[in-house]
């Protein structure tokens, strides 16, 4: 028996890879879990490994070709094994094409073609013969009557569960069923699933009402989008591009954290920069403001409990944000040595997917590079990404003197779907509030 | 307003209706000089003689029969079954002869006729004695079917049904006999079809009817204390049903819980259900739950009863069901 | 059986007793041509259901029924078309029931097996087997209650006789002394079962010692004796206020249905034939002649009339509306009372 070795999906979003270095050589033994070859995907290089042990008997592609996801690249198997007996017992594929220059387009699955729609089924052929084949579900469909659910629900692909009390009330307010998250048994949305739904009527004396979706003990939470949320996501969607962005910038007196940073190091061991610190502080604040803690996810938002701070770094091919978690919870310490492993990894293109991906909320610096100021294109999903200006010394009016102070400007780049002015503001304010009072970053 | 228990108050309407109209009379067994096997008719033989208070042979089938065809020819007979476990055997006169022969007579024919007596289950009496069988009665056209729930409606109701057209059967609750409650003295008159709304709620509807309306009761007491207001509704008579207050209550607390004693298929709960599905299904955000008697014959061991019983408990736990709670 | 009919003890030349000894016969031929034609109207499809006929049995429903007053209450089972046709209901209005038409007695709702007519008394035929028979008893008990002088009478098979309901019935009437007349027609057979298959003891009127009740055993194809023994009966209800059980002994010349053959695995061709010898209205008709109170010529002359008056309901039952659709849902409860 022989085995294929495929171009693995080797990160989340990867569709193809480029096969940098063979590992194993044609005639090399090979052991389950060897490490073939490199491969490079859209985020880092990577190890592909053996799934199966015997001999590498083939190479189908030569280092430094591209291979879509799911494409054979080698052949394991016996000693003298026929390569192309081995092929074509092996899984029962066609022996791959040789390498190939051009990458193909990633593989889409083929729809069953007519003939092969025809066939009966165990369960048509049951049916008495006089009886036709069921119709397309789009003839069975009747015209719709009154505001039930759309086609689409009524025909069983994504049928909204909700008890008729619920239908009935989205039917009068107008809202659309789809999408939000059913409290009941099998997610039935029942009537206290719209109640939350509605405009706040007395929210008190703040703006922005205390916002706690997340039920202790969990990860995260999925809250459905209300009408409002859906509007405001799709008009500002259609005014600015497919992320509606809005940006908040506020200037920050970096007097004390200079001082803080400079008492730290003092202590040599090891070096606290600016950047760490004020990923501690984003953590932190995102712990207050989960509003801005939190993904856009097309027909829901996932709100999360826990934090992670992504960082931007920049790479030789561009960019990739490794990810601090639980920033809300280490010390500067650990974030510092945390970020200086992950960016010099980083560089190395030596992260693993895991580390680069699950971040919810982003940082991005180049103050270092002597930027005023700057905004910052949102990582999607997450919602928010803080853009880090320059440290300057600036002059400001402080007990009515002009004074010259430690400034440094931030920019909030919010996706309006998730995140609301007011809502990005009152997490600047804390953030800054955080950094000009380091002490609370031990609190 | 005076205090009585249900069993006195259903003897004081017989008492009114056989003084007001003579064609009223009460025949059955034990009912005159044993005074009636649960003192219902205590006083009446004395008060009316031999002539309007009968006693019977043990012989349902005979004296139901009796019974009707008195009626056809224009007496109003109370017939008392000494409970309506017995009465299956008098099932025949009731739906062949009583229910049908205003209809198959084109209207000449009427049969003005109550049969009476407890039903449901009491303590230990076991599977023969124990057991609800309005859903059976309630299943024939031709009969109404009169379950109150209380003294003051037990009276009111048993006037109505004594003189009504049609024959009524008239279930009192076995254990309701001694259940104490204020009736207003002479002429006191429920009407037959007509619900009560035994308790106000705004979450769940309770449908209930005859001892389960107190299971009922009890369940909403216990269910305020947790803060989910529950309504009651008393059916009082299972048929001609009333559906606008039941739909009525359900439309606007959107969930519903029925809760009988009788078993469960073909319930007198199913057929409430079916009227709330069909006439205010887009009021509903739960399906409408039952709490029935366990489907078994009711065994005499005292526990094993009370597990086969409907219970607070139980209506509590269906509630907090709907409501979508714990 | 016991000899020809008599009219000894009748003053066959009082002119009122001659004229009712010829309505007698010619009741007893109205029933038979309306069974007849009745017979034809349901292998023609006209009437449906379940259709028994009466024919044998005439004389029984004709020397009973001429016995009561017009306050009296009578039930009957499902074979009761001749006491509907003797007791006054029309030949056209039970030809209607039959035909379920509107006009029919009972608005077309009770056919055959239901047959009604309050205003005189004629208080249904019922189709439950002795289910009727506690009915007579709770009608012979309001007429005690109310202290008046009328009568109730049933009409059954000798089948009934072994079920509850009778003998609970029966029991009643004679605890409680009631004006009851329970009028066994034993026609020898319970659909197919003969008596002798069904029951513990052949004498039905022997029933009655179980509950102290006054009894008789009577020749049904007679209809003098039988209206004797029923004249004897209604006076012990009227005054002696004691219920009667009488056992009329008569025979079905038919099936028990129309969808039962005359004879069958259950009775002989020959038995039959024997029993057709002594047919009611043959056994009355030769005693008419035999006392010159009537000639051949008047009977045939009778049977014309009365086969023009079967005609007649045939033709206006055949013709008759159907009742209108909302007669389905009238009746099922009484009118509510304003």
């Amino acid at each position: 028996m022989s085995t294929k070795v495929v171009m693995e999906a080797l990160s989340p979003t990867m569709e193809e890879g480029r096969l940098v270095e063979w590992k194993k050589n044609e005639g090399d033994a090979v052991a389950v879990g060897d490490v073939l070859a490199e491969v490079e995907t859209d985020k880092a290089v990577m190890e592909l490994v053996a799934r199966a042990a015997g001999t590498m008997l083939k190479h189908f592609v030569a280092a430094g070709a591209t291979v879509p996801v799911s494409e054979p690249v080698a052949l394991i198997g016996e000693p003298g094994e026929s390569v192309e007996i081995a092929a074509a017992a092996g899984n029962g594929a066609k022996p791959a094409p040789a390498a190939k220059a051009e990458p193909k387009p990633a593989a889409k699955p083929v729809p069953p073609s007519d003939a092969e729609a025809t066939q009966p089924t165990a369960d048509q052929t049951d049916r008495p013969t006089s009886m036709p084949p069921a119709p397309p579900a789009a003839l069975v469909a009747t015209p719709a009557r009154g505001p039930a659910v759309s086609a689409a629900a009524a025909l069983g692909g994504t049928r909204v569960k909700a008890s008729p009390l619920a239908r009935k009330i989205a039917a009068d307010r107008g809202l659309d069923l789809q999408g939000i998250a059913g409290s009941g048994p099998q997610g039935r949305i029942v009537q206290r699933d719209l109640a939350a739904l509605q405009p706040a009527a007395n929210a008190g004396t703040s703006r922005v009402p205390a916002f706690h979706p997340v039920a202790d003990g969990e990860p995260f939470a999925d809250v459905p989008l209300s009408q409002l949320r859906k509007t405001i996501a799709k008009r500002l969607a259609q005014s600015i591009g497919p992320v509606p962005t809005f940006y908040l910038t506020i200037e920050v007196d970096m007097e004390r954290v200079a001082e803080a940073r400079d008492a730290l190091n003092a202590l040599g061991e090891g070096k606290v920069s600016f950047n760490d610190i004020i990923i501690k502080a984003v953590g932190l604040a995102l712990r207050q403001h989960p509003a801005c803690n939190a993904w856009w996810q097309d027909d829901h938002i996932r709100y999360w409990n826990e934090v992670h701070v992504s960082m931007a770094v920049a790479i030789e091919e561009g960019l990739i944000t490794p990810v601090i978690r639980h920033a809300d919870q280490k010390s500067l310490r650990q974030i510092s040595a945390e970020s200086k492993d992950l960016a010099a990894r980083a560089r190395a293109r030596r992260l693993a997917p895991d580390e680069y991906t699950g971040g919810t909320f982003s940082v991005s610096n180049l103050g270092m590079l002597d930027i005023e100021e700057f905004t910052a294109i949102i990582n999607p999903p997450e919602a928010g990404i803080i853009a880090i200006g320059r440290l300057a010394d600036r002059p400001v009016a402080l007990d009515g003197q002009i004074v010259i102070r430690k400034r440094m400007r931030l920019t909030m780049s919010c996706d309006h779907r998730v995140i609301d002015g007011a809502t990005g503001a009152q997490f600047l304010k804390t953030l800054k509030a955080i950094l000009e009072n380091p002490l609370a970053l031990v609190w | 307003m005076p205090t009585m228990t249900y069993r006195d108050a259903l003897n004081q309407a017989l008492r009114e209706e056989m003084s007001r109209d003579e064609s009223v009379f009460l025949m059955g067994e034990e009912v005159g000089v044993y005074q009636g096997a649960y003192k219902v008719s205590r006083g009446l033989l004395e008060e009316f003689g031999a002539m309007r208070v009968v006693d019977t042979p043990i012989t349902e089938l005979g004296f139901a029969g009796v019974g009707v065809g008195a009626a056809m020819v224009g007496l109003r007979p109370v017939i008392e079954m000494m409970t309506f476990n017995f009465a299956l055997l008098a099932i025949d006169q009731i739906v062949n002869s009583a229910a049908k022969m205003r209809y198959m007579s084109n209207g000449q024919v009427g049969v003005p006729l109550v049969v009476r007596g407890p039903g449901g289950a009491a303590l230990q009496l076991a599977a023969q004695h124990s057991q609800a069988f309005e859903s059976w009665y309630a299943h024939i056209p031709g009969l109404k079917v009169v379950m109150p729930a209380t003294p003051a409606d037990a009276k009111g109701l048993l006037k109505s049904a004594i003189r009504d057209d049609n024959p009524v059967i008239f279930i009192e609750g076995e254990m309701l006999y001694n259940l104490k409650g204020e009736v207003p003295d002479g002429e006191h008159i429920v009407p037959l079809g007509v619900a009560d709304v035994k308790r106000e709620g705004t979450d769940v509807t309770l449908v209930s009817h005859s001892k389960s309306v107190s299971v009922a009761l009890k369940a909403a007491e216990q269910l305020a204390g947790e803060g989910i207001s529950a309504e009651v509704v008393d059916l009082r008579t299972i048929r001609p049903l009333d559906t606008a207050t039941v739909l009525a209550s359900v439309a606007r607390t959107h969930r519903c819980v029925v809760v009988e004693e009788g078993w469960s298929f073909a319930g007198i709960g199913a057929q409430v259900v079916d009227t709330i599905q069909r006439e205010i299904f887009d009021e509903l955000d739960a399906p409408v739950l039952r709490v029935t008697g366990a489907d078994v014959p009711m065994p005499y061991n005292k526990h094993l009863e009370k597990l086969a019983k409907a219970d607070p408990a139980k209506v509590i736990a269906a509630v907090k069901q709907v409501l979508y709670v714990d | 059986m016991a000899g020809t009919a008599t009219t000894s003890g009748r003053k066959a030349a009082d002119p009122a007793t001659t004229e009712q000894y010829l309505h007698w016969l010619r009741q007893m031929m109205l029933i038979r041509r309306f069974e007849e034609k009745a017979g034809e109207a349901y292998s023609l499809g006209k009437i449906g259901g379940f259709c028994h006929l009466y024919i044998g049995q005439e004389a029984v429903a004709v020397g009973t029924l001429a016995a009561l007053g017009p306050d009296d209450y009578i039930t009957a089972s499902y074979r009761e078309h001749g006491q509907a046709l003797v007791r006054g209901i029309s030949a056209r209005a039970v030809m209607a029931e039959l035909f379920g038409k509107a006009a029919g007695c009972s608005g077309g709702r009770g056919g055959s097996m239901h047959l009604f007519d309050a205003s005189l008394g004629f208080l249904g035929g019922h189709a439950i087997v002795g289910g009727h028979i506690p009915l007579t008893t709770g009608m012979a008990f309001a007429a005690k209650y109310r202290g008046t002088n009328q009568v109730a009478i049933c009409y059954f098979g000798e089948a009934a006789v072994n079920n509850g309901a009778f003998h609970e019935a029966l029991n009643m009437a004679a605890l409680w002394k009631l004006p009851a007349i329970y009028i066994c027609e034993n026609n020898r057979y319970g659909m197919g079962t003969a008596l002798e298959r069904a029951s513990a003891i052949y004498d039905i009127s022997e029933r009655a010692c179980s509950y102290d009740m006054a009894n008789e055993v009577v020749d049904g194809q007679d209809v003098l004796a039988v209206n004797a023994a029923m004249d004897r009966a209604v006076q012990r209800a009227r005054e002696e206020k004691l219920p009667t059980l009488l056992e009329i002994r008569t025979y079905r010349f038919m099936g028990h249905s129309m969808s039962d053959p005359i004879h069958g695995h259950y009775r002989t061709k020959e038995e039959v034939e024997e029993q057709r010898k002594r047919d009611p209205i043959a056994v009355w008709s030769q005693k008419l002649l035999a006392d010159g109170i009537v000639t051949e010529d008047a009977i045939k002359a009778m049977d014309q009339s009365v086969m023009e008056e079967v005609e007649d309901a045939y033709q206006f039952a055949d013709e008759a509306p159907d009742p209108d659709p909302e007669a389905l849902f009238s009746h099922v409860y009484a009118p509510e009372a304003e």
